[in-house]
Order: structure tokens, then C-alpha cells, then sequence
């Protein structure tokens, strides 16, 4: 295992998580007029519903997905009585549905934002940024499905779940288990940690507050304020 | 009973005049910034006609107010708590810019540089949203001005509802008004229930509504929520904009920079007292048209005793109770009802009232005379109908709107007599309500208007609740990011976007021009 492999998967993880929790924090702390969906549909609707509600149904499962996935671990899996192998199919027929959702989604909203007059107008390279390297990441990860297809037992799965439950447990051994993945799995894992690196530079933080506009759901509906 | 203040507006459209002044302060003061081009906190609109953004009234096709559903309770129309949620993805509800207008300035230059041509060089007009010419200007804040357009066009009008409209497009049988609009400032805000961030809120002193800019996220829900359609998106900032009261103004006493560059002097500013705990009941009532009644019942009489003592106790101030005492709103609205909400059956509880215009008579030359009292009209005579005024201020009610224009009808002939023939003459007021006393301060609030009776502001007694010693060095009034100005140079996290190359040099001048 050379350098570059243990800080790519060793390191860079917590740089990578550190950026984005900080840099998080830290906008929302001294920013907080900047943080925003920055929705352009008052401008040019187009398909801006279709593409906007796909992509966000097909990344919000692809979160999920990659998250119970990832980190649950190996021995509850077991304990429930799911194979390896089925677990395996399932991920890539769950992550392919979606993918695709996300995809045409995705694919949607790059049309409508460089084929339309006031949003090439009014786009900055922060927002192509990130509509193309999820657009990038989310190939790569469509990618694997097709390496995974050549394997069903499960056991690459395995090491990309050790891997991940290694980094969040501060095992510093973690980059030896993606030793061995297929290039196409490795290529992903750089570009989804690179997502959290630009996320705080970007619109992506309104996700935290997607995230945090559930509490809505209980809320009254009107809001008063004292004077102090 | 929770007693809380607000201060409200009424608008007497008897007396505008559609001059615009206000929406032009207006645009001057708040919206003369990147993004908010299109946004007019005021605007005033002619009626008939459908306005801006186009056909706002139309709560079919917008889904702005509540709803009251089966059970008794409100919802948004846009729907409840989940499916508001679940819509902040792509609002189904958000009307696109192009139902304002898209936001445009000349091309000037051209007059200057224009080479040597047969015909003379014309200004073009240049979208702001992309920098490039337009070929056609299409809406406006006030596109119909004075029935600009064909009557096909303007009779969409969703106050045209239960009238046979056909007959008003005869030049004869015409009618029109002005409805200056803006924020109502409501006791339900339809847009505070609306947003997922709760970053919408009423304050509890003044009653003001406005917009945390920090905690705006851009869900854009609050914009369909409001069926006045009084939320603008910035589609620089990516955060939503409303009329603010002019609350900086109001804090100190001052009215509001469109009542008091009215030219009219049709806009008065007074303190109203109600019972918050009144005011989910009053806008549930079931039958719309008892909505107006039911809202007049959220007030409270600030001369009653009960009412002084349990909002001292409260912590009302002094000043504020004296204010409401002598409150023209509250005259106007509660007293001499002859101002009204706009649209009640939104559910709103709007707080900006608004007294209906009286209009020529419809049919004197046929007739040979004019009304059965002389120079003065009769109501049902008058040139506006009825149910369209009723549709625009009681839901539909024309009882309350008949009342109030023959009210005023009535201190018409009340003064003509006085001032004319030199005659105090009660039996003017024969058949109304109305006694000599009251027609005489009607007369002078309504009529007169003096500054000093249209506007009873109370200062908003801010030592009581901050330290000033500790505001010392601070800064003033912002929008957002504490005391920057919102409009800082790139930073790590991406600069404000702008609009496109058409206002970057006036802005680079101004701040040019600023540092100097």
C-alpha cells in the first residue's frame, strides 16, 4: 500500500469531514445572509418541477441508502439474517433505481440552466460546480453497478463497509480494506468526500437546513416576537 | 384576553388620485437594489383590471389565503404543513417573474453614440435578467393605468364575480379606481404559516410582519402563501423581500414614506388594540361573509375602562393607550365604519383598511335630475357598483359598503349645506345614524385631513427593553450578516450574485462615488 493510497483513503476522510463540519459551522455562524437554496425558479421555471423533484428524490434515497449501508455493521446484517450477496443485489438495485432518478434529474436541470438566456446569465461557477461534480460522482457511482455485477457475493461490499466504519471509528487502518477495490469504486469514494470539501463553499449547505426545516412539521403556524 | 397593539393603515380611495407617488418613494427608499428590480413593496393598480403579478386575486390559479376545512380548522390553500414541505423542491404555486414583469432599464447610451442615421436613435429597452435587448415590454405594476388595455383583457378581473360584466365595456356605463396596495401586515399572516424556516414573524409590539433575512432559506413558500402576493423572491440575494412598514420610521413616530409623501393625503396611520386570543376564531368563521363582522370583534374599545386596565397591566404603555384612544384608524374602521379590510375572505385579518371610492352617477342625463336629494347622489346611483366594491372589501357583502358610502354621502350634504348656504341643517342627516357632532370630526379627519390627525404614531419606547449605551457605534438598519452590508466582495463563500452587466457600472459608480 503506497502513500498516496493511505492519505487518500486514510487522511483525507477526516480532512474531508473536518472541512465540511467546520466550514459548516462557520458559515452559519458569521454568514448566514449567504445561506440559502438560491432557487432560480422565479427566473425560468422549464422543468425545473420534473428535474428538481427527481434529482432530489433520487439523492436524498442515494443519502440514505449510502449512509444505513455503509455504516451499519456487518454483524447486524448478519444477526438479521441478510446474506452478503443478497444485501449486495439489493444495494445495486435500490442504488441503480435511484441513481437513475437522480440522473435524469440532474441531467434535467443542467439543460434548463445552460439553455436558458437569464440563468446562463445569472449562474456562477459555484453552481456549475456543483450540478457538474454530482453529476460526475453520480457516474461513477451508476459505474460501479457494472463492476459490482461481475461479483455478486459480496464481499467487495464488505471491505467498502469496513472501510467507511473504520474512518467514522478513528481506526487508523481503515485505507488498507479499499486496497484492492476496483478502480471505478475508488474513483467514486474521491469524488463523494470531495462533495463534503466544496459543500460549505456552496449552495449545498441548504441540505442542513432541508434537513432542519422538518421541525416545521410540528410547528404552530403563526410565529410572534417580543421585542427582546 | 391577550391584548397586543399594532399600528394600522387606513386608505381612503374616495380621494386618490392614482399619481403613483407613493409607489415611487416607495421603490426609491426599499427597492432600489439588485434583485428587487421588479419589486414593488407599494404599487397601485387600476380597477378594473387583473394587476400585478397578473390576476393576484385569483386564489384559484395562485392558492394564496387559507382555507377553512371541514372540520372547523385553517389551512394555507397552498395546502398543509407536508405538502408544503414537500413542495419547496419546485413551488407549484410561485407565479415566474414574468407575471410581475421582466425588470428592464434603457439602452441611454445609444442617444449619445448613435452614428449619423436617417431615422432618429430610439432607446431600446434592455432586460435586466440577461443584459440583452428586449423586443417588448409585456407588464407592470401598473400596466392598466387609467383602463390601459381592452376591456376583454381588464374584465378578468376576478372582482367582476356575480355582475354582469358585459355592460361595463359600453363607454357609457364605464367605471375605474385606484387600489394602492401593499403589505397588510395581518393578524393570520398566511406567509408566517407558510415558511419552513420561521424566519417570518409578527412582532408583538407594533404588529409589524417581516422577513428575518438570516434565517430566509429561499423555500420561495411564503410568496404563494400570501394571497395579496406581496412577497418578492431577490433573485440576487435568494431571499425573500417584503414591505417592512417602514419599521425604522414607525420606531420613532414617524408614518410611513407612502403616507407621508401622499400627495392625496389619503393614508392615515393609527393604533389599533385587539385580543390575540380572538383572532383564530374570528378567522375561522364559517360563512365569508360574516368575516368582516367577525374581525371588527378582535378589537377592543381603548376608552373602555376593563380594556385600559388589563393592557396597563399587560405592559402596554401610557403613550400607546393614549394613541389608540385617539387612533383614526380605529374611527374610521371601528367607529364610523366606513373603512373595510381588503379581501376577509382570504382569512388574513388584513390590517391596511380601505374606505370605498364614491363615483359619478350612472345615468343623470337620461334621468333629468340627479338623485332624489339634489346635488348629491344616491348611493345606488353611483357609477361603481356595488357588489364590485362588496367583492373587493366585505367578500361579497354590499350591506356594510352601501352604510359606509352613505355615510359619507351624508356629511356631503351635511357640509355642502353648511358651507355653501351657510346652514346647520340636522335634518340632512335624516335616515342615517349619523349625528351633527360626528359628521363634523368625520369632516375634518376624512376631509381636511391634517398631518397631525391622519398620523398618531406612538415612538416605539425602546429603552424599555435595550440598553442604548450598548447600541453606541453599532450599526443601523442592514440586510443581514449582522453589520455588513450584505453586498461585501467575494469572500470564501461566493460573493452576492448581480444582476447582469447593465447595472454593474452604475453600481461600481455609486460605491466609486461613496468612497470618495
Amino acid at each position: 500500500m503506497d502513500y498516496l493510497h493511505q492519505f487518500v483513503f486514510g487522511i483525507y476522510p477526516y480532512i474531508a469531514l473536518a472541512i465540511f463540519l467546520l466550514g459548516s459551522l462557520m458559515r452559519f455562524e458569521r454568514e448566514q445572509y449567504s445561506w440559502k437554496s438560491e432557487s432560480s425558479q422565479l427566473l425560468h421555471r422549464g422543468s425545473l418541477r420534473l428535474g428538481n423533484i427527481l434529482f432530489h428524490l433520487g439523492i436524498i434515497g442515494l443519502f440514505f441508502g449510502h449512509a444505513v449501508g455503509l455504516l451499519t455493521p456487518v454483524a447486524v446484517w448478519d444477526a438479521l439474517g441478510v446474506t452478503h450477496s443478497f444485501k449486495q443485489v439489493f444495494a445495486m438495485t435500490a442504488g441503480g433505481i435511484m441513481g437513475t432518478l437522480c440522473l435524469i434529474g440532474v441531467l434535467l436541470l443542467l439543460h434548463r440552466r445552460f439553455s436558458n438566456d437569464r440563468l446562463t446569465a445569472n449562474t456562477t461557477w459555484r453552481d456549475k460546480l456543483v450540478l457538474l461534480w454530482i453529476l460526475a460522482t453520480l457516474l461513477l457511482g451508476l459505474g460501479t453497478i457494472f463492476v459490482s455485477a461481475g461479483h455478486l457475493d459480496g464481499h467487495e461490499m464488505v471491505l467498502l463497509m469496513t472501510w467507511a466504519q473504520h474512518i467514522i471509528t478513528f481506526r487508523g487502518d481503515a485505507a488498507t480494506f479499499v486496497a484492492g477495490v476496483s478502480p471505478m469504486f475508488k474513483a467514486h469514494l474521491f469524488m463523494g468526500m470531495s462533495l463534503f470539501v466544496i459543500f460549505p463553499f456552496t449552495r449545498l449547505v441548504h441540505v442542513w437546513s432541508g434537513f432542519g426545516a422538518v421541525s416545521y412539521l410540528g410547528r404552530t403556524w403563526q410565529l410572534v416576537r417580543p421585542r427582546h | 384576553m391577550k391584548i397586543r397593539a399594532q399600528i394600522g393603515m387606513v386608505l381612503n380611495l374616495d380621494k386618490c388620485i392614482g399619481c403613483h407617488t407613493c409607489s415611487v418613494t416607495c421603490k426609491n427608499v426599499w427597492t432600489s437594489r439588485d434583485g428587487v428590480e421588479y419589486a414593488w413593496f407599494n404599487n397601485v393598480e387600476t380597477k378594473p383590471g387583473i394587476g400585478y403579478p397578473k390576476d393576484w386575486e385569483n386564489q384559484d390559479k395562485w392558492q394564496g389565503g387559507w382555507v377553512r376545512k371541514p372540520n372547523g380548522k385553517l389551512e394555507p390553500r397552498q395546502g398543509g404543513r407536508l405538502k408544503i414541505l414537500a413542495n419547496v423542491f419546485a413551488n407549484p404555486n410561485l407565479p415566474a417573474i414574468d407575471e410581475y414583469y421582466e425588470p428592464f432599464t434603457y439602452d441611454y447610451e445609444h442617444l449619445q453614440n448613435a452614428p449619423e442615421m436617417i431615422t432618429p436613435p430610439t432607446a431600446r429597452p434592455v432586460s435586466v435578467l440577461t443584459g440583452k435587448k428586449m423586443d417588448k415590454i409585456e407588464w407592470g405594476p401598473n400596466w392598466e393605468d387609467d383602463l390601459g388595455g381592452e376591456f376583454s383583457k381588464r374584465s378578468k378581473d376576478a372582482l367582476f364575480e356575480g355582475i354582469q360584466k358585459e355592460m361595463y365595456s359600453a363607454f357609457e356605463n364605464t367605471f375605474m379606481m385606484y387600489l394602492p396596495r401593499l403589505c397588510e401586515h395581518c393578524l393570520n399572516p398566511a406567509c408566517v404559516a407558510s415558511c419552513p424556516s420561521g424566519s417570518i414573524y409578527k412582532r408583538e409590539d407594533d404588529g409589524i410582519v417581516l422577513i428575518d433575512q438570516d434565517k430566509c432559506r429561499g423555500w420561495r413558500m411564503c410568496v404563494s402563501g400570501c394571497p395579496y402576493k406581496k412577497i418578492y423572491y431577490n433573485w440576487t440575494t435568494g431571499k425573500a423581500e417584503k414591505c417592512i412598514f417602514c419599521y425604522p420610521r414607525i420606531e420613532a413616530g414617524q408614518p410611513t414614506v407612502c403616507s407621508e409623501t401622499c400627495v392625496g393625503r389619503i393614508r392615515y396611520l393609527g393604533v389599533l388594540l385587539y385580543d390575540a386570543d380572538k383572532i383564530e376564531a374570528a378567522a375561522s368563521v364559517e360563512d365569508p361573509k360574516s368575516l368582516y363582522e367577525a374581525q371588527l370583534g378582535v378589537f377592543l374599545d381603548p376608552n373602555a375602562p376593563d380594556v385600559i386596565a388589563e393592557a396597563k397591566k399587560q405592559g402596554i404603555a401610557d403613550s400607546w393607550l393614549l394613541a389608540a384612544q385617539n387612533s383614526p384608524v380605529y374611527k374610521m374602521a371601528m367607529e364610523w365604519k366606513v373603512a373595510f379590510p381588503l379581501h376577509p375572505e382570504y382569512r388574513t385579518l388584513p390590517m391596511v383598511w380601505y374606505i370605498p371610492p364614491l363615483s359619478p352617477i350612472q345615468s343623470a342625463l337620461e334621468n333629468g335630475l340627479i338623485g332624489e336629494n339634489g346635488i348629491i347622489p344616491d348611493v345606488k346611483d353611483l357609477r361603481i357598483p356595488i357588489q364590485y366594491l362588496a367583492n373587493l372589501l366585505t367578500a361579497g357583502k354590499e350591506e356594510p359598503v352601501v352604510k359606509a358610502l352613505e355615510t359619507m354621502v351624508a356629511m356631503r350634504r351635511y357640509m355642502r349645506k353648511k358651507s355653501v348656504e351657510k346652514v346647520v341643517d340636522e335634518s340632512t342627516l335624516k335616515g342615517t345614524h349619523l349625528k351633527a357632532a360626528q359628521v363634523e370630526e368625520m369632516y375634518q379627519v376624512m376631509a381636511i385631513a391634517n398631518y397631525e390627525d391622519r398620523f398618531v404614531i406612538p415612538s416605539s419606547h425602546k429603552e424599555m427593553v435595550e440598553n442604548t449605551f450598548d447600541d453606541k457605534a453599532s450599526c443601523g438598519f442592514t440586510f443581514g450578516n449582522g453589520c455588513s452590508s450584505g453586498t461585501s466582495e467575494p469572500s470564501l463563500f461566493g460573493k452576492k450574485k448581480a444582476s447582469p452587466i447593465v447595472f454593474h457600472d452604475m453600481r461600481r459608480d455609486r460605491k466609486a462615488n461613496a468612497g470618495e
